[in-house]
């Protein structure tokens, strides 16, 4: 039951971190390059249409979420499982976010880099 | 990609690695946390390391907001993976901590994830260009 809780946890901290990126990502793709707006309209204007974007806090809402799921995680399991299987199932589950959400050429390209990725990440924290 | 983006992504790479070492090294000052032990979270707050490693961990946080405005998502996470390389480097030098082979295996493979990623486009090209305009912005 405790390894069904877990990964229960798990879960939630992968779909929760992954559902805060692609809000950040989609509200930080409607607000526009950061650069541009800021050689335009100066760096309070940036600022303010950042703090002024629902999405985006929508995102960093889903980020928390992901963090206080994680730390009931470890409250359960040991850092040896719960780090490896949530970072690099977060991975897989952005590429997927990015490909159905955001709409983004997720070519094999980008799908390679995110396997090379998450079999890396897993050989670093699977100790 | 111009040089200013590929900063703006080692600079991901940097604040995020080395926030979370400034926070590691803190908390091993502060001890554990746990519910018996609630109030170590606030010893940790008042720790040196922990508040320079929260000011790096809010500089990461803006250049990781402001690639997004320019690059995908499925580009930018694979590309600012080398921030775990960085990890292992800090973890050596800074923290004195040992590093199995294992691990070396598990750099060369972000390595090459990231080599991957980083030679194609950074940005999909939508028919509908709307999401992507940024919308007048009223001067402050």
């Amino acid at each position: 039951m405790r390894m069904l809780y877990t990964w229960i946890c798990i879960f939630t901290t992968v779909s929760t971190a992954a559902a805060g990126d692609v809000f950040v990502a989609l509200a930080m793709r409607r607000i526009g390059d950061l650069g541009d707006l800021r050689r335009q309209h100066g760096f309070l204007a940036v600022v303010m249409r950042v703090l002024s974007s629902g999405v985006l806090f929508a995102g960093v809402f889903f980020m928390a979420l992901a963090f206080f799921s994680n730390l009931v995680g470890l409250s359960w399991a040991d850092l040896s499982l719960i780090g490896p299987a949530s970072a690099a199932l977060t991975f897989v589950a952005n590429a997927l976010g990015a490909k159905f959400f955001l709409r983004e050429n997720v070519d094999r390209r980008r799908w390679f880099a995110t396997i090379f990725v998450c079999c890396g990440v897993l050989l670093l924290t699977w100790s | 990609m111009t040089l200013r983006k590929y900063l703006v992504i080692l600079s991901i790479v940097f604040f995020g690695s080395v926030g979370d070492a400034f926070l590691a090294r803190g908390m091993k000052y502060v001890g554990s946390v746990d519910v018996r032990h609630a109030n170590n979270l606030l010893v940790a707050l008042g720790n040196p390391f922990v508040i320079v490693g929260i000011f790096f961990l809010l500089a990461f946080m803006w250049s990781y907001m402001t690639a997004l405005s320019f690059a995908d998502l499925s580009y930018v996470l694979p590309a600012t993976a080398l921030g775990y390389v960085n990890m292992i480097l800090l973890s050596i030098f800074w923290l004195h901590e040992h590093v199995s082979p294992q691990r070396w295996v598990g750099v060369a493979f972000i390595v090459t994830g990231v080599g991957v990623v980083a030679g194609g486009p950074s940005r999909t090209e939508h028919s509908s260009s709307k999401i992507s305009e940024p919308e007048p912005v009223e001067h402050v």
